[in-house]
């Protein structure tokens, strides 16, 4: 009982981070861009990027804690933060150490700032750009509940979320290599995601392919059809 | 304990947000870059000036112990 409600938060938290994640670069986004009204001054948009990602962080947290405690899925303190080198669904798993390794790095030198110099600073923070979009896939292929109509439409309001964000803050640069570059990986990105997904975990079978344990494939679907 | 607050004014990107955190000590140019008409930091205002500091997207400010 308390296995299976590990599990559940575990699912559940996933989704929520990318959730909080989401909201935390649209806010972020909009902090460079400068964006501010009378009654919604800059420093709210700081503050509440700030408080969404340490939320988000937290939640991660207990992601990654119910993860670990979960004795369902074979997987050790060892691939909390190094990617690949697991034996449960090793790759779509390191993706997800390899989110949480940027996210980590993004939010210790943040909070480090003022004794950091600004070019380290920024320069960590950018992996938050790559960091979502690992996530999203970390997500879509190890999630237990990719297919599920709400989860996908979850996952696509949130890209559309981002998308947006970062595509009006890169046409708002005076950079036009910058711009470029930008836009063509947003939309390789934005393929590549669409064809994973078809191919990937939409089409049955996927727990397999995906290098879940054959072991444990067949204790599910033994558990599912009884 | 006497503090006052410098602007790294080649650090200083015009973001703002200092004067919206501190609009005591600090007012914006019509260009958005900070104004300090006295850099002297009460007591009273300390907390928020650390809060400037900590929160400035440039890092353009600093909290001097000492009077220039």
């Amino acid at each position: 009982m308390t296995s299976q409600a590990l599990w559940y938060l575990t699912r559940a938290t996933g989704i929520v981070a990318l959730v909080l994640l989401t909201g935390t670069i649209v806010l972020g986004v909009l902090g460079t861009a400068r964006v501010a009204t009378e009654r919604w001054p800059r420093i709210v948009t700081a503050g509440l990027h700030r408080n969404l990602a340490l939320t988000a962080i937290s939640v991660v947290g207990v992601h990654v804690l119910t993860t670990l405690l979960d004795p369902f899925a074979p997987i050790g303190l060892a691939d909390v933060f190094i990617p690949f080198g697991g034996s449960y669904r090793p790759f779509w798993l390191g993706l997800g150490s390899l989110a949480f390794d940027m996210l980590l790095a993004a939010i210790v030198t943040s909070l480090l700032r003022d004794r950091l110099s600004h070019r380290l600073w920024q320069g960590v923070h950018l992996l938050v750009y790559a960091c979502w979009p690992v996530a999203l896939w970390h997500g879509l292929g190890t999630g237990t509940d990719t297919r599920l109509t709400l989860v996908l439409g979850i996952d696509a309001i949130c890209a559309v979320a981002v998308l947006g964000a970062v595509g009006w803050r890169l046409s708002l640069t005076g950079n036009p290599r910058l711009r470029t570059t930008g836009l063509l990986a947003m939309t390789a990105l934005v393929l590549a995601t669409l064809i994973f997904a078809l191919i990937g975990p939409l089409r049955p079978g996927w727990a397999l392919r995906s290098g879940t344990p054959p072991s444990l494939v067949s204790f599910i679907a033994r558990r599912m059809s009884r | 304990m006497n503090r006052w607050l410098r602007i790294n004014p080649i650090a200083c990107t015009g973001h703002g947000l200092c004067a919206e955190i501190l609009p005591e000590l600090i007012r914006l140019d019509e260009w958005g870059y900070p104004i300090l008409p006295s850099s002297q930091v009460q007591e009273h205002l300390l907390p928020l000036a650390k809060r400037a500091v900590r929160l400035c997207p440039a890092l353009a400010l600093r909290l001097d112990r000492e009077a220039k």
